[in-house]
């Protein structure tokens, strides 16, 4: 499946910056960043800098990917909640996938996450390693 | 609001049908609910579908299908849903028939999955998912649910044993019925030993890749009393819906949109969830079967799986689920799935189920359950003896 540069492009600030809205009212953060609370319905936000820790709440091993990741299975996934509450899904790496557990402390790191589309243009975002590494 | 009535149902065999293509599939289906509700005519078709258009190629399905069923002219619409397409299509057709407007609609569902291969498979299936912040760090369906079920596992304790009973049960029940896509037993040890596909779920965790489609006619009670055909009423009827994106969930061991659906479509059909006598749901998943139980209130958060190991959930239990197989052996043609549930509710109620799979005792009310994606979706039916 062909996906176009500008689509990854879009996801820039999220990806490379892990920037999120910080919504006033509720005092909760999103990723991406979104027009609206879901939860209150509020719009009033300032873009915030996600924390770079935070803890594994679930987790899986992928061994069988689609298409367009190839033979890179088997691969670890896990939803992490960083510190100030905010909860993202990302791969694991830097790590034996079997230690992956609930509650293991982890940091968010830069790295190369995908190529897209036939030409392999390579798309970078955050993955998390275990925080001591 | 008319009281609505289901006055036939329709359904070909499911599984790899590798010589009929989507649109043979479809009217195969839609023909045979239409031979047996006997009604001269429609006045409008939904069809429930994800995504022809990744799984074959082809959108604009509505108009097409009503061609092959010789309707060229016929008010269609497509409904997508992801895989509560087919629950979303008999909403729609239950409230156009509801409101007056129309006296007979056709609710129908398909999926031609088997046209691509497994990886392709797993793509299209993949974007009922959040493409930029799930799917694009690696995410699968089985991978999502396998991580509600590492979640529900640490939460509660449930174990391989609850989530392999799902499995051995559902396909007891499909090894008798026929249009299943695998009507074979299968062993708690099979289950457990089947290869890995996302940690802890197995491959016999899963539902399987499946070419079918299904269909329901609706109508007002004026009309299938006049058809003189057995007919069941809708009663209740509910769409809840949640964040695509699983991380974005306070909780991991619930589905939301499955609760707020059921909540209302009880309400609605004026009955409590122990007036259920039993159950179709969406076992995507072993673990979506406890979960899915759980979430319409059936049973308290981490106590259905140990129901399930006791048998309360088999075909002589105290509430039966999913006596057609359910998505796990009767086969899993997303946009047909919901569409299937009702089928089998009707064969249920009016004493059709084939020899075997008839729940004993004559039940009265049940209720069906289909999910779209990893529970950002839901669609409940109440539906009881006319």
């Amino acid at each position: 499946m062909t996906m176009f540069s500008s689509r990854n492009w879009r996801e820039y600030p999220h990806r490379y910056r892990t920037e999120a809205s910080k919504f006033k009212k509720s005092g909760k953060t999103y990723i991406p960043k979104r027009l609206v609370d879901p939860e209150t319905g509020d719009t009033e936000q300032e873009t915030v800098r996600l924390p770079e820790t935070g803890k594994v709440l679930t987790h899986t091993i992928i061994r069988i990917a689609p298409s367009q990741w190839g033979d890179k299975a088997p691969y670890a996934l896990a939803i992490i909640e960083l510190t100030d509450g905010t909860r993202l899904m990302a791969q694991m790496t830097d790590v034996e996938m079997d230690d992956v557990k609930v509650g293991m402390e982890v940091r968010l790191e830069f790295r190369r996450v995908q190529s897209e589309g036939s030409h392999g243009v390579i798309s970078y975002g955050y993955k998390a390693v275990p925080k001591w590494y | 609001m008319r009281t609505v009535c289901v006055v036939g149902v329709g359904m070909g065999k499911w599984g790899e049908i590798w010589r009929m293509s989507l649109r043979d599939l479809h009217t195969q289906a839609a023909l045979s609910a239409i031979e047996a509700a006997g009604v001269d005519h429609l006045d409008s078709l939904y069809v429930g579908c994800m995504s022809g258009g990744l799984f074959v190629g082809q959108e604009h399905l509505a108009s097409l299908l009503t061609d092959y069923m010789g309707m060229r002219g016929l008010a269609a619409t497509r409904v997508e849903s992801a895989c509560a397409s087919g629950g979303m299509a008999v909403r729609s057709a239950f409230i156009e028939v509801a409101s007056g407007m129309s006296d007979i609609v056709m609710a129908s569902g398909v999926e031609k999955m088997t046209d691509v291969d497994g990886d392709d498979a797993t793509y299209a299936l993949a974007t009922a998912a959040d493409q930029e912040y799930e799917v694009f760090h690696g995410a699968t369906f089985p991978g999502l649910y396998a991580m509600m079920a590492v979640a529900h596992m640490e939460k509660y304790g449930t174990t391989r044993d609850m989530l392999s009973a799902v499995a051995v049960k559902n396909h007891n029940n499909g090894s008798m019925n026929p249009v299943a896509q695998y009507p074979f037993k299968i062993s708690m040890e099979q289950v457990a030993k089947s290869v890995m596909v996302a940690d802890p779920l197995h491959i016999l965790d899963c539902s399987p890749i499946t070419d079918g489609a299904a269909a329901v006619i609706l109508a007002s009670e004026e009309v299938a009393k006049k058809l003189g055909k057995p007919y069941i009423k809708i009663t209740g009827t509910a769409i809840g819906t949640d964040t695509i994106q699983l991380a974005q969930r306070d909780d991991l061991t619930t589905i939301k949109a499955a609760t707020i659906a059921s909540g209302k479509a009880l309400e609605m059909a004026g009955k409590k969830i122990d007036d259920i006598q039993f159950a179709e749901v969406h076992d995507c998943f072993t673990i979506a079967e406890i979960m899915v139980a759980e979430s319409i209130g059936k049973y308290k958060p981490g106590k259905a799986g140990e129901a399930f190991l006791a048998g309360e959930s088999a075909l002589d239990g105290s509430f039966p689920i999913n006596s057609s197989g359910g998505l796990k052996s009767k086969g899993h043609p997303v946009g047909a799935t919901g569409v299937a549930q009702v089928v089998e509710v009707y064969k249920q109620l009016t004493g059709q189920a084939e020899s075997g799979r008839q729940i004993p005792g004559s039940p009265k009310v049940a209720m069906t359950q289909n999910m779209g994606g990893s529970g950002g979706s839901s669609v409940v039916h109440v539906m009881e003896v006319a």
